[in-house]
């Protein structure tokens, strides 16, 4: 039995206010911080656009990982699935001479079928999510290394990286505004639509979902599959950001998507992931290690940042939920 | 006799010789803007079985964690535990050392773990050494589950046993747990059972009602909570009613009768229900057909439901009119069976989902409230109002205001406290979130609305309400099913009554017949009622 924390009435709805705000204000602090280290080169819009534009894919993969993890089923392999999306988009376009198009196509069809692979085991075998997406991480990068003979493929179709990079709004660079339309479009899911709350039902409580008419193994392959098509797409916005596939970089993702997906569902709408805190979280995240980079900390300790806030951040979370009572008495 | 608290500090009777088991100062404990227990003071004598009555939310369940260690209550209370102070908050790991013992009003069991894990669970957490002696584990639980004269398989998880089961692993754990307690340190100790019967039957209720005596008897107290008044006069020795989380008054159970009781906890008399029963069954149109429906357990004949109709289920435990709700609903495949819905033809029972049953406008009121009706980490409004959810989506927006409005007005109907629809459901009292539960399952205006044991832990003056709610549904054309074990409620509330016995339908009743002694007889009668060709039968099947 856990020690409860009770659930705030009228009189401590600042607090609450002010809990929904907190990682923002933390992160203004964090920047301010950075800021006063180094005035000149941290702070100035050149270096917050590439920082908006280098974090996209993992924004992108962070949402993939909070869908399936609302309706109650981790996905280790996202990060995997980035990288087998990106090399075949980088074999199929500059190896097989494929157009670029049909390259996407493929690649965010091999996501969808990735998370079918996935959901024929954890939902149709009843294996833990936590094994099967650990398995198949092992297997799509096996499968990658032998792809692409574990070597960088430059020399993707300049369009790609144009429709990526190749233009700027506000100084930003295009790829931050197609995370900012994956995080709108599943805010308005979540938040807006009855299939939203199907899905915290799901995962939050199978049987009563069940009971309640809501078709709950259809709902997890939904909610997989979506989670492989946007880890794919996180690929291909990594192709197009590199200009060419990289078989082992996609992985370093893994673990700050993670993070901010925990540290995500501590802000904005507390105690539920949501699409707006994963981003904000994500940027949060890759404010402190593009800061601590600039100030010459050494490589080891991003590692050392990354595994902390994943922890930190999914202690935080629990303690935003367990305050939500979850037993009723 | 009833009397306030004033009156009782005045009395000369109050003096007593034995120094209390408990004895409880000033307990306070805010939940926001919430007064649960508003400066509650409690003496338990060594030997006694003393009541704790109040509506729902009055603060009983409240009082029991903080004994338990779950809540801290607010500074300045005390707590004396066989006349030694003991320090507040306590630890959770306290009440074990002082000798108390709990079976909260959700249990408290580990579902995902065995029978055997969650009886040994402290010895197993504490194994000399770090190692764990199944073998010996093994034997010890099956030694106290004897003892207890209770069947249920060691290796079980919790989460595949029946809510009767689950409610007796609870009381056999907490009353081992003071047994030994009291054996090894000679004091007295206290069992403190939060609503442990409204999943038992009558035979399991007798049962448990012995294992306190006896308790008693060695010196150890109880504090009892229940809202069955019936039971309350039956078995304990003196009540503390709550109200608004302060204690409202004190009762000697003697000297005071049913009405005394309904009084001190409602703060009204409650006239007695007279339900408008109407048309007999010939002359209702026919809802649905159910035939031949069968599991594991259950064979049951074929029955009609008419319209307007409310039908009860009952028998003995393991009888199998439990299941008849689920059957009929999909939650639970049947291997045979059908239902002919207004003459449409029929629908195989085997191929029917929850989701076809709710097309088909039946809904399906749990008995698990934790596991099956609700989600306590969710909303009060997005659990009322999930099944409907689209009804709220306009220009392909969920309206999350029109939802909140529509809970508030449904909370308030059916006397949901604190009526806040978008606290999380688990944050009300057990009887406020029964509440929402049926509210939600009103508010749909069902075809057929099949219930499990509906106001199990709802307090007495609601529970009249909801019987009402439920006639006059009735009246509108509502067909409902009603399986439950308290024959009082069906008296209340059935138009006719179906008894199980074996999972087959041996008796029904109407009418003059139908009244709580009835259905009682019918039941303890069913086994000898069993005919010889029925019991040829089993022999065959199994
Ligand atoms: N974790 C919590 N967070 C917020 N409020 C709570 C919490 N637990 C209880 N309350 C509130 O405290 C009050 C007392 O609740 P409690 O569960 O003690 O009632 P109860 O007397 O056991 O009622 P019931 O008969 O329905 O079980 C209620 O108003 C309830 O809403
Ligand atoms: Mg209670």
């Amino acid at each position: 039995m856990t020690k409860s924390t009770e659930t705030a009435g009228a009189t401590t709805s600042y607090l609450r206010i002010f809990e929904r705000f907190a990682l923002i204000v933390v992160w203004a602090l964090l920047i301010l911080f950075f800021s006063v280290l180094m005035p000149s080169s941290f702070f100035n819009w050149g270096n917050f656009a590439i920082l908006f534009a280098s974090y996209a894919p993992a924004a992108l993969l962070a949402l993939a990982i909070i869908v399936p993890l609302t309706a109650g089923d981790y996905d280790l392999a996202v990060g995997a699935t980035l990288t087998l999306s990106s090399c075949l988009v980088g074999v199929l376009n500059v190896w097989m001479g494929l157009p670029i198009v049909l390259c996407i196509v493929i690649a965010l069809s091999a996501g969808a079928a990735v998370g079918l692979f996935h959901a024929l085991f954890i939902i149709y075998f009843r294996i833990p999510s936590l094994v099967v997406t650990l398995g198949t991480t092992s297997l799509m990068t096996g499968i990658v290394q032998w792809m692409t003979n574990s070597s960088t493929i430059g020399g993707i179709d300049n369009s790609l990286i144009m429709a990526v990079v190749g233009g700027r709004i506000f100084g930003i660079p295009y790829s931050f505004y197609y995370a900012i339309a994956a995080v709108l479009v599943l805010w308005y899911v979540f938040e807006f639509t009855p299939l939203g709350r199907r899905l915290l039902f799901v995962g939050r409580g199978r049987e009563v979902a069940r009971l309640n008419g809501v078709s709950v193994d259809k709902m997890r392959v939904g909610a997989l599959v979506s989670s492989g098509v946007i880890a794919s797409a996180a690929g291909v916005l990594y192709a197009g950001t590199l200009g060419s596939a990289d078989p082992y970089s996609g992985l370093n993702y893994l673990l700050p998507a993670f993070a901010a997906a925990f540290l995500g569902s501590t802000t904005i709408l507390p105690g539920r992931f949501n699409a707006l805190g994963t981003l904000v979280a994500v940027y949060f995240l890759g404010t402190g290690i593009t800061g601590l980079t600039m100030l010459g900390i050494p490589l080891w300790v991003t590692n050392v940042f990354n595994g902390g806030a994943l922890i930190a951040a999914v202690t935080i979370s629990q303690l935003t939920r367990g305050r939500e009572a979850t037993d009723i008495g | 006799m009833a009397m306030t608290s004033e009156e009782m500090s005045n009395d000369p009777v109050a003096v007593e010789t034995l120094p209390p088991t408990l004895r409880l100062r000033n307990i306070s404990k805010v939940f926001g803007a919430t007064k649960a227990l508003d400066n509650v003071s409690l003496d338990v004598l060594p030997g006694e079985v003393h009541g704790l009555l109040g509506t729902n939310g009055s603060g009983k369940s409240t009082l029991i964690k903080v004994l338990a260690g779950y809540h801290s209550p607010e500074p300045g209370g005390t707590l004396e535990f066989n006349s030694d102070n003991v320090k507040l908050p306590l630890r959770p790991e306290d009440f074990r050392r002082l000798g108390m013992s709990f079976v909260h009003q959700d249990l408290g069991l580990v579902p995902s773990l065995t029978v055997l894990e969650n009886l040994r669970i402290a010895e197993i957490a504490l194994a000399k050494g770090g190692l764990i002696n199944w073998k010996h584990e093994k034997a010890a639980a099956k030694t106290i589950l004897e003892r207890y004269d209770v069947n249920i398989e060691i290796w079980r998880r919790v989460d595949e046993l029946s809510a009767v089961n689950r409610a007796l692993l609870a009381i056999v754990r907490a009353f081992e747990d003071v047994r030994r307690r009291s054996e090894e340190t000679g004091k007295p100790g206290l069992v403190l059972l939060d609503e442990p019967t409204p999943f038992l039957p009558r035979e399991s209720v007798n049962q448990l009602f012995d294992l306190v005596r006896r308790i008693a008897e060695q010196g150890s107290s109880a504090i009892f909570i229940s809202h069955d008044i019936d039971e309350v006069m039956e078995f304990t020795d003196k009540v503390t009613v709550l109200r608004d989380g302060r204690v409202s008054g004190q009762a000697e159970t003697k000297t005071a009768t049913h009405d005394d009781m309904v009084e001190l906890i409602i703060g009204r008399r409650l006239e007695k229900t007279t339900t408008t029963k109407t048309a007999s069954t010939a002359k209702r149109t026919v809802l649905a057909k159910f035939s031949d429906i069968s599991s594991k357990t259950v064979k049951a004949r074929p029955f009609e439901i008419g319209k307007g109709e409310i039908i009860g289920m009952t028998g003995l435990i393991g009888s199998g009119y439990e299941q008849l709700p689920y059957l009929m609903f999909g939650a639970q495949r049947a291997d045979a069976g059908t239902v002919q819905i207004e003459g449409q033809s029929p629908i195989v029972l085997s191929g029917l989902t929850p989701k076809a049953a709710l097309e088909h406008q039946f809904a399906l009121l749990p008995g698990d409230r934790l596991e099956k009706s609700g989600v306590g980490s969710i909303s009060i409004f997005e659990n009322m109002l999930l099944p409907g959810i689209t009804d709220y989506s306009a220009r392909g927006f969920l309206n999350n205001a029109a939802m909140k409005k529509e809970a508030r007005r449904l909370g308030a109907q059916f006397e949901v406290r604190p009526n806040n629809p978008e606290a999380p459901l688990g944050s009300l009292s057990g009887g406020n979130a029964q509440k929402v539960l049926i509210a939600k399952w009103m508010k749909r205006n069902p075809k057929l609305l099949l219930l499990d044991e509906p106001t199990q832990g709802v307090d007495v003056g609601t529970r009249d309400n909801i019987f009402k709610a439920l006639r006059a549904a009735a009246q509108q054309g509502m067909s409902i099913v009603c399986a439950s074990s308290d024959a009082e409620q069906l008296e209340a509330v059935c138009d006719r009554v179906l008894i199980f016995a074996r999972g087959r339908i041996i008796d029904e009743l109407t009418g003059a017949r139908l009244t709580k002694d009835e259905i009682m007889q019918a039941c303890y009668g069913s086994l000898s009622k069993l005919t010889e060709t029925d019991r040829s039968q089993e022999v065959i099947e199994s």
